[in-house]
């Protein structure tokens, strides 16, 4: 699913709906299309909301396809999806530290190799506790600090729990990555060297191409949310560590298992992270008890050159 | 008409204004030269992106935020020394009270731009005005730097136009036509008559108290950019009063080094004395202990307590950063302390040592504020990347940290050749007291 597929899919469903004479599609999506498409019959006539809500008709034959554009996908992304509230489970029991969640969002986002929207902790909690690895994208908080201290609103919190970072507006204060208690946030520290394609369109959802001397993190893949898709990290994960849902539903899926996401949070123990801070995550952990891949087995399958990350890893703050 | 009677006082305090020496062009120019490899910097800071200097993720504010808290410190020091000098009619006063006053807003004018140099996009900072969130503290402190720079602006100004009074109708001094020109319009039509004078005096009174409380506020909401985070080490409560008691210590230190630095260039020995020397330098010494306090009660309940962050954050300040911590928390405060304490350390030589070690030993206390808490999250440091552990300025951020402090010295330059750097109109109301 790429960025082009999205105005046929709202396309197909604004005509639908006009067609059952509802009326109701969104000013949003009639103004981000003149709808058509190649394949009409000659001289039939549709019927089209404008922008400033006139109704006309037109032949069908005029009308083409319109992209888009920044302007109005920055609007749009500033809307949550009515009537959801994006949780993610991670379940650290089955997480083999295979990176493949940190490959699919860097491949997804065009980040570049050692730019990390999902990073991978290896945590030790204290002296005599088993070390554990820890996927960590942004929470979404629900008291989001980053949030907070915005100057310009360039961070913001949507209805449906998704935080997002406008990059367009972002004037790179960084005051959201001292914010930030979880670490977050990534800083464009220069020109980002990636290749975009010619027809590529910025939008906020996606949050691509990263754009110098502005911040950067995980948007819980909401472009893909608008079209009924999981997150790339979810998606991509080889053992279903990841779980993505809806609190609303109280449902959660990895895309092979659903679950009910009250009844996994009982039964599991479920547990957010820093929950002292108050900052209310959206990002729920089990406990890594009974593990399918013992910690090492993490540790040994990695590359040399992401090994040296880990070489003074253990328990911190332990007496000496 | 303005006149004074005092003839030698006159010529003194404006032989400045009158002529240029050789050595004032030669530090002008050094100063100049520092200032422009300080453009350069900014330019290539500019063209290449922040990547040009030691801030990476972790430690993403560094040497400019570590300026920017210092030289805005050290111009609400001065608003809080110059409102409080003149509101209590120190009889002293006379010859610093404009010293003070030209702190507060030269260090006022150059402090944001650090803020600026911070900023990833620069050519966005318009946004600040047209999308500004009150929720955020950085919003909070656009309001009261502005409001702070008109408030010190204004009395800087006040206190002028006397000055400017007296230059306008100087015989004795010779000057350009358009700097005479100059003061007619600067002195809006002042001309000491008891009217004018009561006035005058009045809104002097008035910005003098406003300016110690916008000081205290300003300086405050500063301190809360930290102090709101949750960051270990910056998440402290005591965060508003310890900073704007280190200001007050930094402007005192820095005063002194101004008294003796023109006291020396231009000559003012009969009018800056040791005694005015030994009254800042009591004022650096009682705020020492002050100082000394907070840092001391701050440290104290992280450490007894010992959260663990608090704690691993503590362990880094006494391994990484333990000669800074010294020299910032014991030497920086305790020396200047013993210098001002004993009788027969105080001599105009080690008061201005006092006053150097306070001032470096802040800046340092700021930077070890600031760097060790970046380095110190929640979630540790894992990467292969050395310059995303540890932080270490480059020579950008030194070549601007410097062209900061030449700024400085070059609006003071500047200034001294329109303006006297000290009041003559309260000299010569002195000298009638006999205060001086």
């Amino acid at each position: 699913m790429n960025k082009n597929e999205k105005p046929e899919n709202s396309r197909r469903k604004f005509l639908k709906s006009f067609g059952a004479g509802v009326g109701a599609a969104s000013l949003a999506g009639a103004g981000m299309l003149a709808a058509g498409s190649a394949s009409a019959s000659p001289g039939k006539k549709v019927k089209v909301l404008t922008t400033d809500g006139t109704l006309v008709e037109v032949d069908q034959e005029a009308l083409s396809k319109v992209k888009p554009d920044t302007e109005k996908l920055r609007e749009i992304a500033r809307q949550g999806l009515p009537n959801r509230k994006f949780v993610m489970v991670i379940d650290l029991a089955k997480c083999a530290n295979a990176r493949k969640c940190v490959d699919a969002c860097q491949e997804g986002h065009m980040l570049a190799r050692n730019h990390e929207w999902m990073k991978l902790y290896s945590i030790q909690d204290s002296e005599h506790t088993s070390p554990y690895w820890l996927p960590r994208p942004c929470f979404h908080c629900d008291n989001p600090l980053c949030v907070s201290v915005c100057p310009v609103g360039a961070t913001y919190k949507r209805d449906d729990g998704i935080v997002l970072v406008d990059s367009k507006r972002c004037i790179g204060c960084k005051f959201c990555m001292t914010g930030c208690p979880y670490s977050a946030r990534v800083f464009n520290w220069g020109d980002p060297g990636v290749e975009v394609p010619d027809d590529h369109v910025y939008d906020p959802e996606l949050n691509t191409p990263p754009i110098e001397g502005t911040v950067g993190k995980c948007v819980f893949c909401a472009d893909r949310l608008r079209d009924n898709m999981l997150p790339r990290c979810v998606s991509a994960c080889p053992m279903g560590a990841l779980y993505f849902g809806d609190l609303v539903e109280d449902t959660v899926t990895n895309g092979a298992e659903t679950i009910r996401f009250s009844k996994v949070m009982e039964e599991k123990h479920g547990y957010r992270y820093l929950e002292s801070l108050g900052t209310h995550p959206s990002v729920y952990y089990l406990p890594p008890t009974d593990r399918l891949f013992p910690y090492q087995d993490g540790m040994d399958a990695l590359d040399e050159s992401i090994k040296v990350r880990y070489k003074n890893a253990g328990p911190r703050g332990a007496k000496k | 008409m303005m006149e004074i009677n005092n003839k030698s006082l006159m010529r003194d305090l404006t032989s400045e204004i009158e002529g240029t020496s050789k050595r004032w062009y030669i530090i002008f120019g050094f100063l100049v030269i520092v200032f422009a490899i300080g453009i350069y910097a900014l330019v290539l800071q500019i063209d290449k992106g922040h990547e040009v200097t030691g801030m990476r993720d972790n430690v993403v504010w560094g040497l400019y935020i570590v300026n920017f808290i210092f030289f805005m410190g050290l111009s609400y020091a001065g608003a809080l020394i110059s409102g409080a000098l003149h509101l209590f009619r120190a009889k002293w006063r006379a010859p610093v009270l404009r010293f003070a006053e030209l702190i507060t807003v030269i260090a006022l004018c150059i402090g944001p731009f650090f803020i600026f140099f911070c900023i990833g996009r620069l050519d966005r900072l318009y946004i600040l005005f047209t999308h500004p969130r009150i929720q955020s503290p950085i919003t909070w402190d656009v309001v009261a730097i502005i409001t702070d720079l008109v408030g010190a602006f204004l009395f800087l100004y006040l206190s002028f136009v006397e000055d400017f009074a007296i230059l306008r109708d100087s015989k004795d001094v010779k000057m350009k036509e358009w700097k005479r020109k100059l003061y007619r319009f600067l002195a809006i039509g002042y001309q000491g008559t008891e009217k004018q004078y009561i006035i005058l005096k009045r809104a002097k009174d008035i910005m003098a108290a406003m300016i110690i409380a916008i000081a205290i506020i300003v300086y405050s909401v500063l301190a809360w950019i930290f102090g709101v985070t949750l960051q270990p080490g910056w998440h402290s409560t005591i965060f508003g009063p310890y900073f704007v008691i280190a200001a007050v210590f930094s402007g005192a230190g820095l005063l002194i080094v101004l008294m003796q630095i023109f006291r020396k260039i231009y000559k003012l020995e009969k009018y800056i004395t040791l005694q005015h020397f030994i009254n800042v330098g009591y004022i650096l010494g009682i705020i020492a202990a002050f100082y000394g306090y907070f840092t001391f009660s701050d440290y104290l309940t992280k450490w007894y307590g010992s959260v663990k962050m608090d704690k691993i954050l503590i362990d880094k300040l006494f391994e990484d950063y333990y000669f800074l911590f010294i020299l910032a928390n014991y030497v920086g405060i305790l020396v200047p302390m013993i210098i001002v304490a004993f009788k027969r350390f105080r001599t105009i030589r080690n008061i201005v040592l006092a006053a150097v070690i306070a001032l470096l030993g802040l800046w340092i206390n700021r930077y070890i504020i600031i760097v060790p808490t970046l380095e110190t999250p929640f979630l540790p440091i894992q990467d292969d990347r050395m310059e995303f552990v540890k932080y270490a300025p480059t020579w950008v951020e030194w070549a601007l940290t410097a062209a900061g402090v030449a700024v400085f010295g070059i609006f003071l330059m500047l200034i001294s050749k329109i303006a006297p750097l000290i009041s003559i109109s309260d000299m010569e109301e002195a000298d009638e007291n006999n205060e001086l």
